[in-house]
């Protein structure tokens, strides 16, 4: 360790600003809507200042659980996917000459700035029983019924991974970019092979990169409801989907609040295993 | 580098001070969904009164509910919501009183339009559109036409997958408590369940729940029958004139999207000029003409073409024949929780 | 040049080249409907640039892309900066101490709260404090979730990251913030692009927060809320023009100044 670590005050004074500005701006708002969990709903869906327990009591009903674990199920393959695809992309960009890197990054991240819905509706174009999808299928020779690409789990997690894969090239090139030709070119030197070179010095070197790109995309996408809803059809309930309606429609905050902190507590427990075992990957390097 | 700095500095102050420009120079600010007037309304108000009027938008009655809510109203001058919402923020004290004196055009305005139950006597809130909610179907492809909503609960083997429904609560259940002949505000909990098993069952049979792109799958074939509104439908035989609307035997719901106009209002003067100038009778009667929804407006309404109302035959149904439907109405914490959770449990089934 | 590393290479590049493909497709059906002359998209109408001409004339949409734009480029200068430096600060406390899983749970919580229960919170605290609403108060809430992105990824590029360099640089006589701008940096700034590039995204494309947290009217309006606002009656091909028209600016932009920044060949 160098000094540079030892100086507190040093990391004190690069803390402050952003720990400020969260604590002022998230910590406070959020200790807000933690005090509307424990009290009633109003008649009319205000707030009653009435303490009570009910609203936890309600959450932990075997439907909203059910449905963290179906949300969890679809993020989680939307998760695997991406970083599948995703880590080849941030590898070849990454080995790519520094000047290019930023165009490369830049071409990843530009359908992004189109907007959701638009993109979700070339999706629907592309998918739908006339859609084009199934239209060269049948311009292939396929001559059995349009397949229904739509309104399934599938459509959702493809929708998911296509809007988050970016996040994960993103992330886990930020941690593979240190990587240098002359570290694999000295691997090669030793003896090692390409995929030995991979696997015990580049894998683990992007495991920080990898982990903070899986909760990117995990954490995203069990909170996005417009994809569940347009591609999903509505027929797939997903946890963004239950907050909004308590807040919304139901207009019932308090409950509303008991559930999302419910939720961030499995999540931030989730988290705290996750980061465990990516400290383990990493081989406990400090 | 340090020129970068600089630069990038200066940039954001700049940036920074234009985004704080708050306070709008405008008079008075209403709320509304995109599309809902006509374009050239507001620069007509500003020339006819004078009052300069910023538009903000909101995509569904929830969300502005949230805001206002969560805020008191405050910003806000004149907010379209529908009917139920209205009711939610008069209880909830939000809202002026409309004083006719200020709002001579609400003679406008059909008899039955000052009677409607969650308002009777336009105290609160002032109609803008009304209408109803029935089967949207392509009469070319589906044969004889439907008459129950048990067709669209229950579809047939043939319309198997090319069905839609609407996903907002209150019309989602609504269509299954009418088929039972029950009220479309109905609290009982076991005909809450019983509507609620049902649409479990619907669900493995549909398409799709759909509040936004059903017309369009109609006019490409993709679905062959839709739940929609009566306005909605008329843009699918817009794009396709086989596309025919019906309201089935066991009735349907009323809906009506209303002005009104928040307590906290500093520009009440204004607000009522602005609500008095879109209930005139050219004004009201773009939204006839141009959003093919019906209007509460007995004078605007008169004023439309006979073609008009030839293409678009759910246009012509009378007042008198929607009073006879069910009128939704708020439902009160209780039951709009319940509703809320048999949505849940419904989307949350497994298909 | 060993046989295997080209092999490899030509796989990655066809790797990267295919999810390029799977990135654009979507893209490409969309610009296309810009051109088309239904409305509709299920239904191609033949070519039309009448989106365009509506797109011109719609101050609306115009003004609402100029305020995303402002308040995208302001959360993220704002979360670039901050987001850096509490990275560094982070990375600095910890001696490969096993507390360090608790900050670095307590660092997602920004990316976990659910975006309308931050949305509700950030009006209510708001409200409380009678500050008024606009476009500041939407950077600012902005800016909350983007620092903990910019955080992460930065901090991935800091771990494993030697820092005996900038003891060095320090020996050597150059003050901190010397060694800051001109050694660490450079080092770190594919993270903080990175970090600051998915910011921009996140932001460009953020509704519920940028909703509650607008003032009221249009000066207070940004490009997701207008379109958001549009579902009801459909959203016009209008956006996709847009989208069509800010792509091409951009590539022009990212062509130029790859053209500009043409730096002397050095070994890489």
């Amino acid at each position: 360790m160098s000094a540079l670590h030892a100086d507190r005050r040093l990391s004190a004074w690069l803390l402050a600003p952003g720990f400020g500005w969260l604590l002022t701006f998230l910590v406070v708002p959020c200790l807000l809507v933690l005090v509307y969990s424990f009290v009633e709903r109003g008649v009319y869906g205000g707030i009653d200042w009435i303490f009570t327990w009910e609203n936890y009591q309600r959450a932990f009903d075997p439907l909203y659980l059910g449905i963290l674990l179906k949300s969890a199920k679809i993020a989680g393959l939307a998760t695997l996917f991406a970083v599948l695809i995703g880590y080849p992309a941030a590898y070849a960009i990454a080995r790519a000459p520094r000047r290019r890197q930023a165009v490369f990054l830049f071409l990843v991240m530009l359908p992004f700035w189109s907007n959701y819905l638009i993109r979700t509706y070339a999706w629907i174009v592309l998918l739908n029983r006339e859609g084009l999808i199934n239209r060269m299928l049948q311009l292939f020779g396929y001559s059995g019924d349009p397949i229904s690409l739509l309104y399934t789990e599938s459509s959702v997690v493809l929708g998911l991974v296509y809007n988050y894969i970016p996040f994960v090239i993103l992330a886990i090139f930020s941690s593979l970019s240190r990587i240098n030709n002359e570290l694999w070119d000295a691997s090669k030197d030793l003896g090692a092979s390409g995929w030995m070179t991979f696997r015990r010095i580049i894998l683990p070197l992007s495991v920080p990169g990898v982990a903070a790109g899986a909760v990117f995309v995990f954490v995203l996408s069990i909170g996005n409801f417009i994809t569940a809803d347009l591609l999903g059809g509505k027929q797939v309930q997903m946890v963004g989907n239950l907050i909004y309606s308590q807040f919304l429609t139901a207009r019932d905050w308090p409950f509303g609040a008991a559930l999302s902190f419910f939720l961030i507590a499995i999540m931030l427990i989730l988290l705290f295993i996750q980061a465990l075992v990516a400290r383990r990957a990493e081989g406990g390097r400090a | 580098m340090r020129k970068l700095k600089g630069l990038m500095c200066l940039g954001l102050s700049v940036s920074l001070a234009l985004a704080s420009q708050a306070a709008s120079a405008k008079d008075m600010v209403i709320s509304i969904w995109d599309g809902y007037m006509a374009p050239d309304a507001l620069d007509k108000f500003k020339a006819d009164s004078g009052v300069d009027v910023d538009k903000a938008l909101h995509a569904t009655n929830e969300e502005i509910m949230g805001k206002l809510m969560a805020s008191g109203g405050e910003g806000y001058d004149v907010v379209f919501v529908s009917s139920p919402f209205a009711e939610v923020l008069h209880k909830q004290g939000l809202l002026a009183d409309i004083d006719p004196v200020k709002v001579p055009n609400l003679k406008n305005l059909y008899p039955e339009a000052n009677q409607l139950e969650y308002d009777p006597g336009n105290h609160f809130s002032v109609p803008y559109t009304w209408g109803t909610t029935g089967i949207c179907y392509r009469s070319d492809k589906v044969s004889p036409a439907p008459t129950s909503w048990n067709e669209l609960l229950n579809p047939s083997d043939a319309l198997k997958g090319k069905v839609t429904m609407l996903a907002t609560d209150r019309w989602m259940l609504g269509a299954a408590f009418l088929a039972k002949g029950w009220s479309v505000n109905d609290n009982d909990p076991s005909h809450i369940a019983a509507v609620r098993d049902q649409l479990i069952a619907t669900k493995k049979r549909i398409l799709a729940f759909d509040d936004t792109t059903f017309y369009s799958k109609l006019a490409s074939g993709e679905s062959l029958m839709a739940h929609a509104w009566d306005g909605w439908c008329n843009y699918g035989t817009q794009a396709n004139a086989a596309i025919k609307f019906v309201v089935p035997k066991e009735g349907s719901d009323l809906w009506v999207d209303t002005m009104v106009v928040l307590k906290s209002s500093k520009h009440q003067e204004a607000a009522f000029k602005f609500v008095n100038f879109m209930l005139a009778k050219e004004n009201h009667a773009w939204v006839a003409e141009n959003i093919l929804y019906k209007i509460p407006n007995q004078a605007a309404m008169a004023g439309l073409s006979a073609d008009l109302l030839k293409q678009y035959p759910n246009l012509t149904i009378a007042p008198s024949e929607l009073l006879k439907m069910q009128q939704l109405r708020d439902l009160g914490g209780t039951t709009q929780k319940a509703y809320t959770r048999a949505v849940t449990e419904i989307m949350a089934a497994q298909n | 040049m060993s046989q295997s590393r080209s092999v490899g290479g030509t796989v990655l590049s066809t790797h990267l080249g295919l999810v390029y493909a799977f990135l654009y497709v979507p893209i490409l059906v969309l610009i296309l409907l810009s051109f088309n002359k239904s409305g509709l998209p299920t239904a191609w109408g033949g070519v039309s640039l009448k989106w365009y001409v509506a797109l011109a004339h719609n101050t609306a949409i115009l003004s609402a892309a100029l305020n995303t734009l402002i308040v995208a480029l302001s959360a993220t200068f704002i979360a670039c900066v901050l987001g850096t430096f509490l990275a560094l600060g982070i990375e600095l406390r910890r001696k490969g101490s096993d507390k360090g899983q608790v900050v670095d749970t307590l660092l997602m919580a920004p990316m976990i709260i659910p975006d309308i229960v931050l949305a509700i919170a950030l009006l209510s605290f708001f409200n409380l404090l009678k500050v008024g609403l606009g476009l500041h108060s939407i950077i600012i809430s902005h800016a909350v979730f983007n620092i903990a992105f910019v955080c992460a990824v930065v901090r991935t590029r800091l771990k494993h990251f030697d820092y005996s360099i900038l003891e060095a640089s320090i020996d050597l006589g150059a003050g901190w913030f010397t060694t800051f701008r001109r050694v660490l940096l450079p080092a770190i700034f594919p993270g903080v692009l990175a970090g600051g590039l998915l910011s921009f995204t996140l932001s460009v494309d953020e509704f519920i927060i940028a909703f509650f947290n607008s003032g009221s009217g249009q000066a207070s309006t940004t490009l997701p809320m207008q379109i958001y606002a549009m579902i009801r009656f459909g959203v016009t091909p209008e956006i996709n023009a847009l989208a069509t028209l800010v792509m091409l600016v951009s590539i022009t932009a990212l062509l130029a100044s790859q053209r500009l920044t043409k730096a002397p060949r050095t070994h890489e």
